[in-house]
């Protein structure tokens, strides 16, 4: 019975890694290499943890390859795998100068005019849920993306593919709901497209948008420019968005006083523009506020130290996620953003946001480090520290 | 398989005593308390969750005194250390 | 959140770890095995071993039902899932685990129909809801799950179900503990005993660990302090020369365990002679299917498994770090060919195993995190 190729594949291919990597620097020889096996444990010491972290650090930075045939549900999960797909496929495919940055929006010059642009799809499954529909999320979700870039939102382009049987009261309802949230967020539809296609091609109804704001010339925001010292704010409770939709699918066949946060964050983000200190902000929809964590992490080359303590988490939300055995810092949310300020004007930061009503529950759950880089950081409510990764798959409800 | 959650019983089934309502921090499930049918839980009581079954009914009176030894050890340490640092004040 | 939030105080924390500091002998090397994957979880969230002596150390045991399921064994579930009129349904974690040709997820991709599921009972309401397709149930745990199972079982034979079968991986954990302990290159002080099997089982089944081994034996809870406490009651036991089994989760786990619990299983259960547990090689008596009596409910006699036995990697060396020998930094694949989105070992790929565990949470030297978090 031979071993599955794809090990020896695996195993291969990091060899070859290995061998590249030579060049980074003499990596002792493996204590194992020169043991037999089932011999006694390794003394203490004799095994350097900081030699392996190292070799881990190295092979997690090397270029981001996608090695599955097909996508997957973890491709579009938020994570890890979605960050490989849109790195080693599209980013690939398609590099410039004003697609690198990968920010939440694009920041183009045009005509004399500082814009920024940005796209989204919507494939949100139920369409209806406690707290609103998928028309709510497709306004919000674009004026977002565009606000937490420094721009004010302006025009949006709204392209709907509609599976045919699909009823014309509940497309009704959805497009209601956009015209009323596109009101509430000082943005008009200016443009949009339709397509229909046969039953069981798309699940009732599929929305992309793109969404054009005008920006303040000049002004960098960013992840790349957080620094040492700096203090990260989020403007509410996060993963509500994320267990409702679980809840809602009613597969879990749970009951709970949880609706979705989608709102549209324009006025918050102009309230944090105010504040001269503000380096960054980001938008926590899939992958949650982890995610952007990571984000900050990796994009700034530093250390990110949040408190499980100080991180707002709604009771039922709380509630639902220990059922299900998923840490809300994953879970997606669609009314929040995450803002990283000066050290020096977190508490003006802070004031700002909580004087507005969509950041009623604001808080600062942590600080921007040195050390580790790229690394982000939990100092638990017990009081230990465990290292928050990118997430790997779905965050599916855990059994164990 | 491990994940076991506390959850209070809020309601029983009338034509089903298999079944129960749980609630946990507001959210609200029904499980199955066949597994529980020597001794079964009343609405009020608090049981152990585990993929939709109740495992085992929480004692309260065990968690009380568990948390009474925690509590006492944390106030043996509080003591502890007030004494320490009024030692070091010399 | 009740019965939660009271067994995290830090506080008390702080207290039990100096009660634990002081009960250490200088000069002597402590080693606790936690045998449940739960326990691993618990561990490695709230950053426990951050608040143990450096002379205390946790080895991870092999007490993930997921992890240990051969490679062979998932084939065959993906065989299963593959055949035409058949819908798979699995608890989450299992979505990931590789067999030779991919996962349970992969297989998704391809359009396989399998589901997840949050309990047994959910895969009893998709048969109902199908009564043109046939539903199996992949179904896997220790003792904790296996009730669950049975209880299922017995549903659709009150109902008359002819659509729902069962892919029995349950496994026992005392075959397990006891292989363990019978592993020449292991020196363990004590075990943190698995809270949720024993409400099942009881505590009773680990007195031979304790009169045979010598080894003292604490049943404990799945909080931060469940496990502090545990450590200290070990610490205790042991500076006193004693070796016993305690019960710290007496809120949750009676001494006898569950009998309605025990009698389902065995109703609808037994024993198979050996079975194959990744990276601990056979094990007699230590796993159950279904009894002759439940056949219709057996996935394995109602279709054709390939039943191939799939040899764990060369490379692999989850075996020694399941039982202790090895910590997952030590294997020679950890974090480079094996990490959590590429898991060659049973260690890697759910995220109780040992390795996904520490990878996931503790991949830090200690030394760097107490600079950071000095505050």
């Amino acid at each position: 019975m031979s071993t599955p190729g794809w090990v020896d594949a695996a195993l291969r291919e990091h060899e070859e890694q290995a061998a590249r990597d030579a060049g980074a620097g003499p990596l002792q020889p493996h204590p194992r290499d020169e043991r037999n096996p089932g011999a006694p444990q390794p003394a203490p010491g004799t095994v350097r943890e900081e030699q392996v972290l190292a070799r881990i650090d190295r092979a997690r930075r090397s270029r981001p390859r996608v090695k599955e045939p097909r996508i997957t549900m973890s491709h579009g999960a938020g994570g890890k795998a979605s960050r490989t797909l849109v790195e080693a496929v599209f980013l690939d495919a398609f590099r410039n100068p004003l697609l690198e940055p990968m920010e939440d929006a694009a920041r183009l010059e045009a005509g004399g005019a500082s814009l920024a642009l940005t796209t989204d799809s919507f494939v949100v499954s139920p369409l209806f849920f406690p707290g609103g529909n998928i028309g709510d999320l497709a306004v919000n979700g674009t004026v977002n993306d565009l606000a937490v870039s420094g721009a004010t939102p302006l025009y949006l382009s709204a392209g709907f593919i509609l599976e045919e049987g699909f009823g014309l009261d509940e497309l009704r309802t959805i497009v209601t709901s956009m015209r009323d949230a596109a009101e509430r967020a000082g943005v008009q539809v200016v443009t949009g497209d339709t397509k229909v296609v046969e039953k069981g091609k798309a699940d009732g109804c599929f929305i992309t948008t793109a969404g054009v704001g005008l920006r303040e010339p000049g002004r960098l925001l960013g992840v790349a420019t957080a620094q040492p010292g700096d203090t990260v704010l989020v403007s509410g409770p996060i993963g509500d968005h994320g267990t409702t939709i679980m809840l809602a699918r009613g597969e879990l066949d749970i009951e709970a006083d949880i609706v979705s946060d989608t709102a549209p964050l324009n006025g918050l983000a102009a309230a944090l523009l105010a504040v001269p200190g503000l380096r960054a902000m980001r938008d926590a929809t899939r992958g949650g506020v982890a995610t952007i964590l990571n984000e900050i992490a990796a994009e700034a080359g530093v250390g990110v130290l949040v408190r499980e303590d100080d991180i707002p988490v709604r009771t039922a939300v709380r509630g639902a996620a220990e059922l299900l055995g998923i840490d809300p810092l994953y879970v997606a949310c669609e009314g929040r953003l995450v803002a990283v300020v000066d050290g020096a004007q977190a508490d003006e930061a802070l004031a700002a946001m909580r004087a507005h009503p969509l950041g009623a529950g604001a808080a600062s759950i942590g600080q921007i480090i040195a050390d580790p880089p790229g690394a982000v950081l939990l100092k638990t409510a017990f009081g230990g520290t465990r290292i928050v990764d990118l997430l790997v798959g779905d965050p599916l409800p855990r059994i164990c | 398989m491990c994940l076991g959650i506390p959850g209070e019983v809020v309601e029983l089934v009338a034509d089903q005593p298999d079944l129960a309502k749980v609630d946990v921090s507001g959210v609200r499930r029904m499980i199955n308390i066949g597994l529980l049918a020597d001794d079964p839980p009343k609405p009020g009581e608090w049981v152990l969750i585990h993929v939709g079954f109740a495992l085992s009914k929480i004692d309260e009176d065990e968690a009380a005194a568990a948390l009474e030894f925690l509590e006492g050890i944390g106030q043996a340490y509080e003591d502890e250390l007030a004494a320490l640092q009024e030692s070091m004040i010399e | 959140m009740k019965f939660v939030d009271e067994f995290r105080n830090a506080d008390q924390a702080h207290a039990l770890a100096a009660k634990i500091a002081s009960l250490c002998e200088p000069g002597r090397h402590y080693k606790f095995m936690e045998v449940c994957g739960g326990h691993t979880h618990t561990i490695y969230k709230h950053g426990l071993e951050d608040y143990l002596p450096e002379s205390v150390e946790l080895v991870h045991g092999p007490g993930c039902p997921v992890c240990v399921i051969p490679m062979g064994r998932v084939d065959d579930a993906m065989h299963l899932a593959a055949e035409p009129d058949v819908i798979m349904t699995s608890f989450g974690d299992m979505m990931r685990v590789p067999g030779s040709n991919g996962s349970f997820f992969d297989a998704k991709a391809s359009g396989t129909d399998i589901r997840m599921v949050y309990s047994p009972l959910d895969s009893l309401k998709i048969a109902r809801a199908n009564p043109g397709r046939r539903v199996v149930f992949m179904a896997i745990g220790f003792e904790t799950t296996a009730p669950s199972t049975a209880m299922t079982v017995l549903r659709a034979a009150a109902e008359g179900l002819t659509n729902f079968s069962v892919f029995c991986n349950h496994v026992t954990i005392v075959p397990a503990i006891k292989a363990i302990l019978d592993s020449p290159d292991l020196r363990l002080d004590g075990f943190i005993g698995p809270g949720h099997v024993s409400t099942v089982i009881g505590c009773r089944p680990y007195e031979f660990i304790a009169a045979d081994y010598g080894k003292p034996v604490v049943v404990a809870g799945f909080e931060p302090l469940d496990i502090l406490q545990s450590i200290y009651m070990l610490m205790l036991q042991l500076s006193r020369g004693q070796a016993t089994v305690e019960n710290q989760y007496t809120r949750v786990v009676p001494w006898d365990g569950n009998l309605v619990a025990l009698r389902a299983i065995g109703q609808t259960m037994e024993l198979r002679p050996y079975f194959e547990w990744r990276g601990l090689g056979f094990i007699s008596h230590s796993a159950l299917r279904m009894r002759p009596e439940y056949a219709q409910y057996d996935a394995e006699l109602l279709f054709k498994v390939p039943g191939v036995r799939v040899a764990d990697p060369k490379a692999c060396q989850c075996g020694e770090v399941l039982k202790g020998v090895l910590k997952p930094w030590e294997c020679k694949v950890f974090g480079t060919a094996c990490t959590p989105e590429t898991p060659i070992g049973t260690c890697m790929v759910s995220p109780e195993g040992a390795c996904a565990a520490y990878y996931n949470f503790g991949r830090l030297s200690r030394q760097r995190v107490k600079e950071v978090t000095r505050s």
